[in-house]
C-alpha cells in the first residue's frame, strides 16, 4: 500500500493527517519559532495591526498574538494527549474485568457506569473542576471522571461479544490463564475499535478543555491556552473580532482534523463497513 | 494382565454422575438442557453422543470442558472430581481433556499465524512433552510443524493465516491443536458438520488414524448417525436433555433399541 494511492483513495484524511502533523510540528518546535515572548506585557503595543515583527498582531496587553496561538498548541494538545491515555489507561481494564469476569464484579461496575453516565456529563465536569478549583490539573480530573465510562463500555461490548466465540473457548480449553486469553485474543481485537474512539473523542476532549477555560474553570492568565484566549478577546470583539477570530480558528483546525482522521481510521480498521 | 485389565474398567477415564444443567431464559419458562445424565468413557474408548440440535449435547460438552459449571451432578477424570474447579487445578485437568468443535472458522483466531495457534496449548504448559513431540519440543516452529505434519497440513502452512486457508485444513489445524497436549479424552463436538460431504470422510479417518496412534480417547458428538456408528465403540442417544438409549455400536440396528433411536437409523436407511 503506497502513499499516493493511500491519499487518492481518502483525500481528505490525508488532509487531517497533513493538518495534524503540522500542528504537532508546531507544538514540538514552537518555543523556537516563535517571533515573540508570548507572556511579555507591552501596553504601548496594545491591539497592533498584522506587522513583521508580530505576524497576527497584538492582543489587549500587547501580547504576541502569534507567538500565544503557537504556545497555547503545545498546552492544548498536550492536554488532550494525557486525558486520552488516561481515559484509555482507566476505561480499558475496567472494561476487560468486567466483560471477562463477569457475574457480580460486571454488574457492580456497570451499575457504577450507568449511574455516572445517567447525570448530564457537562454539569459533572463544572461541579467537579468548579468543586476542586479551577486550574488545569483539576479541569483534566473532571474531563476524565466523565470520559472514562464510554470506554469501558465498548471494551465491555466487545469482550462478552468474542469471549463466547469458540477460538476464545478454544483458549480457555488449552490452558491459559484469565490473562494470557486477555492479551493474546481479547486486546488485539479491542485496540482498533478504542483507536476509533479515541480519535473521534480527541476533538471534543480539545471543545472540552477550550470551553472550560473560556468560562474560567481550566487555564487561568496568562497561560496562553486557546479557549482563555477567546475568553480575554470577548469584550474587543466589537472592535479587534481577530482577538477571538485565531484562537477559535484554531480550535476549528484542530477539531477537524481530528475527526478527518478519526473517519479514515474508522474506515479502515472497522472489518464490518468494508 | 488381566488385573490391569479389570482396574482400568473399575475406573473409567471418565465418569458422569447424574449431571443436570438448566438455563434460565429471559422470558418463560427455564430451559432444562441437561437431565440426570449418567455415563462413563473408557481408556481407549470412542464413545459417540447422537442427538437432534437442542438435545444437549454441545451443554454437556461445555460442562466437560469446565466453560460452565452444572446445576448438580459430578465429573470425574481417573476418578478426579472436575467440579468447581478453579485456578491451578483446573489447569492441571484440561491438560486431560480437549476439544475439537464444530466450526473451524471460528476456532481460530484470524489474528494469529497457524503455527501460534497450533502451538497455544503446549505454550501454557510448559512442562508437558507429549511422547510423539519428545525430539523437536525444544523448538517452537519444528514442534509446530511436526504436529501439522501428523494431520496431513505441510510445513509451508506454518505462516498462513486462517482465512487462507480452506474448511478442511483449517479443521485439521483445530485437531493438531487438540492432541497437541495428548489428552487423555478429546471431545470432538460435530467436527465434520461444518465441513463439504466430501472431507467428512477423511476427517473421520484422520481421527481414527490418530486415536489409533496416541491411543487417545474420544467423546464424539454428532446428529449423523452415519459418522457416529462408523467412528463408535459405543452410543449414547440424547433426546431432550436425556440419556435414552445407550449400547454398543454393533447393535444398532437390534430390535430393543428405543423407538427414538430406531427413527434416527431408519433415517438414513
Amino acid at each position: 500500500m503506497n502513499t499516493w494511492h493511500s491519499i487518492r483513495q481518502s483525500p481528505m484524511t490525508a488532509l487531517g493527517i497533513a493538518l495534524l502533523t503540522l500542528l504537532v510540528f508546531l507544538t514540538l518546535f514552537g518555543p523556537w519559532i516563535v517571533p515573540n515572548d508570548p507572556l511579555t506585557v507591552q501596553m504601548s503595543e496594545r491591539l497592533q495591526p498584522p506587522s513583521w515583527q508580530y505576524p497576527f498582531g497584538t492582543d489587549h496587553l500587547g501580547r504576541c498574538l502569534f507567538s500565544r496561538l503557537v504556545e497555547g498548541a503545545q498546552i492544548t494538545l498536550g492536554l488532550a494527549a494525557v486525558v486520552i491515555v488516561t481515559v484509555a489507561v482507566i476505561g480499558i481494564p475496567v472494561g476487560l474485568l468486567s466483560g471477562y469476569v463477569g457475574g457480580r464484579l460486571d454488574t457492580i461496575l456497570m451499575r457504577i457506569v450507568d449511574g455516572a453516565g445517567a447525570l448530564p456529563e457537562f454539569v459533572v465536569a463544572i461541579s467537579v473542576a468548579g468543586f476542586l478549583g479551577p486550574n488545569l490539573t483539576n479541569l483534566l480530573l473532571s474531563i476524565v471522571a466523565i470520559k472514562w465510562m464510554g470506554y469501558a463500555r465498548v471494551v465491555r461490548s466487545i469482550v462478552l461479544s468474542e469471549r463466547e466465540k469458540e477460538y476464545v473457548l478454544a483458549a480457555r480449553v488449552a490452558g491459559g490463564s484469565a490473562w494470557t486469553v486477555m492479551r493474546r485474543h481479547l486486546i488485539p481485537q479491542i485496540l482498533s475499535p478504542v483507536f476509533v474512539l479515541a480519535a473521534l473523542d480527541i476533538g471534543k476532549i480539545i471543545m472540552l478543555i477550550a470551553m472550560f477555560s473560556f468560562l474560567g474553570l481550566g487555564a487561568q492568565p496568562p497561560t496562553p491556552e486557546w479557549g482563555a484566549m477567546l475568553n480575554d478577546g470577548r469584550p474587543y470583539f466589537q472592535t479587534v473580532p481577530e482577538l477571538m477570530i485565531y484562537p477559535g480558528m484554531a480550535i476549528l483546525l484542530v477539531v477537524i482534523s481530528c475527526n478527518l482522521i478519526a473517519d479514515g481510521l474508522r474506515d479502515r480498521l472497522d472489518v464490518r463497513s468494508r | 494382565m488381566k488385573d490391569t485389565k479389570e482396574s482400568m474398567e473399575s475406573s473409567p477415564l471418565l465418569t458422569v454422575n447424574r449431571l443436570s444443567k438448566t438455563y434460565s431464559t429471559a422470558k418463560g419458562a427455564p430451559v432444562q438442557a441437561l437431565q440426570d445424565v449418567s455415563f462413563h468413557i473408557r481408556k481407549g474408548e470412542c464413545l459417540g453422543l447422537v442427538g437432534e440440535s437442542g438435545s444437549g449435547k454441545s451443554t454437556l460438552s461445555r460442562l466437560l470442558l469446565s466453560l460452565e459449571r452444572p446445576d448438580s451432578g459430578e465429573m470425574y477424570v481417573h476418578g478426579v472430581p472436575l467440579n468447581g474447579l478453579t485456578g491451578k487445578a483446573l489447569r492441571e485437568t484440561r491438560k486431560q481433556v480437549q476439544v475439537v468443535f464444530q466450526d473451524p472458522h471460528a476456532a481460530l483466531n484470524q489474528r494469529l499465524p497457524i503455527w501460534r495457534s497450533v502451538l497455544e496449548p503446549l505454550d501454557n504448559y510448559p512442562d508437558v512433552t507429549p511422547p510423539f513431540l519428545a525430539d523437536v519440543r525444544p523448538n517452537r516452529r519444528e514442534t509446530a510443524a511436526k504436529l501439522l505434519e501428523m494431520v496431513g497440513l505441510l510445513p509451508e502452512h506454518l505462516d498462513r493465516y486462517p482465512h487462507e486457508l480452506s474448511g478442511g485444513q483449517k479443521q485439521r489445524v483445530a485437531i493438531a491443536r487438540g492432541i497437541s497436549l495428548r489428552p487423555d479424552l478429546l471431545i470432538c463436538d460435530e467436527p465434520t458438520s461444518c465441513l463439504d460431504v466430501s472431507l467428512q470422510a477423511q476427517m473421520l479417518r484422520l481421527l481414527k488414524r490418530l486415536q489409533r496412534q496416541l491411543g487417545l480417547s474420544y467423546l464424539f458428538i454428532s446428529h449423523d448417525i452415519v459418522s457416529i456408528r462408523m467412528m463408535s465403540d459405543r452410543i449414547l442417544v440424547m433426546q431432550e436433555g436425556r440419556i435414552v438409549d445407550q449400547f454398543p455400536s454393533d447393535q444398532i440396528l437390534s430390535e430393543e433399541r428405543h423407538l427414538y433411536t430406531k427413527q434416527l437409523t431408519a433415517a438414513v436407511r
